[in-house]
């Protein structure tokens, strides 16, 4: 593939077309979906939690570059992490980590945040954790 | 380039085209030796006059009009706006109300939205799910307010060819103008305003291989409009301001070369044009044509594939070589899908999926190859990575 100039970052661009942990893990401890078909974009996160470690988090995605350079960033981010840590990811961070996003393109990284936390609180519902309290 | 490919492959003429070198040899001298205000009256003047007369002539020949019924702009959006601002204000005691469709330009819809703050009125016809206007529905809309109806020759986004004469015809039934803005029709399909009774027309010379900064209003004789850029008494006082020669000569002659054997030049660029919306529809599957299948423009590709976005495609075909286009709003700062793809009721999330190819007269049947061998993959890809691809 040829290098392509675009709006993106060059770090947003590998994520794109060379996305980290996209697919599904089977018997997903947390599963989180966010985002709607009609805005263009949609986020799953599926997570295995053992001893309130993450240790694999994998993601599909419909949506655009950044959605898609989102969601591959944010599982990198979070694997290894407490359920704590990476509560605390935020979209701030993911957008850093991809070396920037478009203004028109920061909602993405907004969804990938919302994606991690839906997959968090979808594990602790199932296994009678409380809320998270960061939120 | 990937593939072994020597040569990038362009495939959105919609967008923009190439200014042919015919057009641009007759466009330099005006830069540097003929650059003569035409407004000005010694001989170096004259000249420059001289040649952008010769420029109306060809595009008034090209549409059958008459010379002075030709008024060049700034490019199809000014066209849009003077025919659609100017016949509201020179109407104002008679009407307030304008007809159009659903599926115009955002040079018309905006112009008319922008009316609308000052008190007009618009009604925006539905288009059928091929993104045809029914003349009935122009009928039906039009009241004894009505100052305007104005319909697209042909869609830029899904090539849908409007019944302009049944329009026109159904207009002037009730005494009313019609404009139509043919920026897209230009050179892909035949236009003679009297035949087609048209009274306000614009175009563009970009999307025809002429420049870029140049298009015109064609305005039928008496048809009242106000004025839309006040200052010099240029194009006989109508639309102010120093003539863009070396532009109007541009598409003076970009016209006359574009609208010489359209048929002859269209029949190649359908082969193409059905070569690829067979090949695409055949080879991938949850896919759909977009538009009209026969009413269409001879170099457009429409298509919907489900499960993806627009986006995440052009990129990846970006990076293949290939350019091309979408409805999808990831596009623009907006979420919006596109409003055409919409209106012929395809769902949000299929508009997202949308691609358009637009072919030019420099394709080849080998860059339609390449595109239809590298197209299933980059779907197959992002097909893979979506959430609402079933199983």
């Amino acid at each position: 593939m040829t290098r392509v100039i675009t709006m993106y970052s060059e770090r947003v661009m590998d994520h794109f077309t060379n996305p980290r942990n996209m697919g599904e893990i089977p018997d997903a401890d947390g599963i989180g979906e966010v985002g709607n078909p009609a805005c263009g974009d949609i986020m799953r996160i599926t997570l295995r939690i053992e001893e309130n470690r993450i240790v694999d988090a994998k993601f599909k995605t419909f949506g655009c570059a950044a959605a898609i350079a989102s969601s591959s960033m944010v599982t990198e981010l979070i694997r290894g992490k407490t359920l704590e840590e990476a509560w605390g990811v935020t979209n701030k961070a993911v957008a850093e980590a991809l070396e920037g996003l478009p203004p028109q393109k920061l909602h993405c990284s907004v969804l990938a945040e919302e994606g991690i936390h839906k997959a968090i609180e979808d594990y602790r519902s199932r296994h009678g954790a409380p809320k998270a309290n960061g939120e | 380039m990937a593939d072994g490919r020597s040569r990038p492959v362009y495939m959105d003429h919609a967008a923009t085209t190439p200014t042919r070198p015919e057009v641009v040899e007759e466009m330099l001298p005006c830069f540097t030796e003929r650059f003569g205000n035409p407004s000005s009256i010694y001989a170096l003047a004259r000249e420059a006059q001289v040649t952008m007369e010769r420029a109306r002539g060809r595009v008034a020949e090209a549409i059958g009009a008459r010379p002075e019924n030709i008024f060049f702009t700034s490019g199809g959006t000014e066209a849009d706006n003077w025919a659609i601002k100017g016949v509201a204000a020179a109407n104002r005691k008679k009407g307030d109300h304008i007809v159009t469709s659903s599926i115009e330009h955002h040079a018309v819809l905006h112009a008319c939205q922008a009316l609308e703050k000052q008190g007009y009125r618009v009604t925006y016809l539905p288009v059928d799910e091929f993104g045809l206007i029914d003349p009935a529905a122009v009928e039906e809309a039009i009241t004894d307010k009505t100052i305007l109806v104005s319909v697209m020759a042909a869609n830029n986004e899904i090539g849908t060819i409007q019944p302009v004469a049944a329009i026109a015809k159904v207009a002037h039934d009730h005494g009313v103008p019609f404009h139509t803005d043919a920026v897209q029709a230009i050179g892909a399909v035949p236009i003679d305003v009297d035949a087609m009774g048209i009274d306000l027309l614009s175009l563009s010379a970009h999307k025809f291989y002429g420049p870029k900064g140049t298009g015109a209003l064609y305005i039928r004789k008496k048809t009242p409009i106000g004025t839309f850029m006040d200052g010099g008494a240029q194009e006989r006082g109508r639309r102010a301001g120093t003539e863009n020669v070396p532009g109007i000569v541009g598409l003076g002659k970009a016209i006359e070369l574009a609208t010489a054997d359209i048929e002859g030049r269209n029949r190649r660029i359908v082969a193409m044009r059905d070569r690829l919306i067979r090949g695409i529809l055949e080879t991938i599957p949850d896919t759909r044509l977009n538009g009209h299948p026969v009413e269409r423009l001879a170099n457009n590709v429409n298509v919907a594939f489900r499960y993806v976005e627009g986006e995440s495609i052009l990129l990846m075909l970006d990076a293949l070589g290939i350019a091309a286009s979408t409805g999808s709003a990831c596009t623009s700062a907006s979420l919006e899908p596109s409003h055409v793809l919409t209106a012929c009721g395809l769902p949000h999330e299929e508009a997202h999926g949308s691609l358009r190819l637009t072919l030019g007269h420099r394709n080849t049947d080998d860059d339609v190859d390449y595109v239809l061998s590298v197209l299933p993959r980059v779907i197959e890809r992002l097909r893979k990575m979506s959430p609402l691809t079933p199983g």
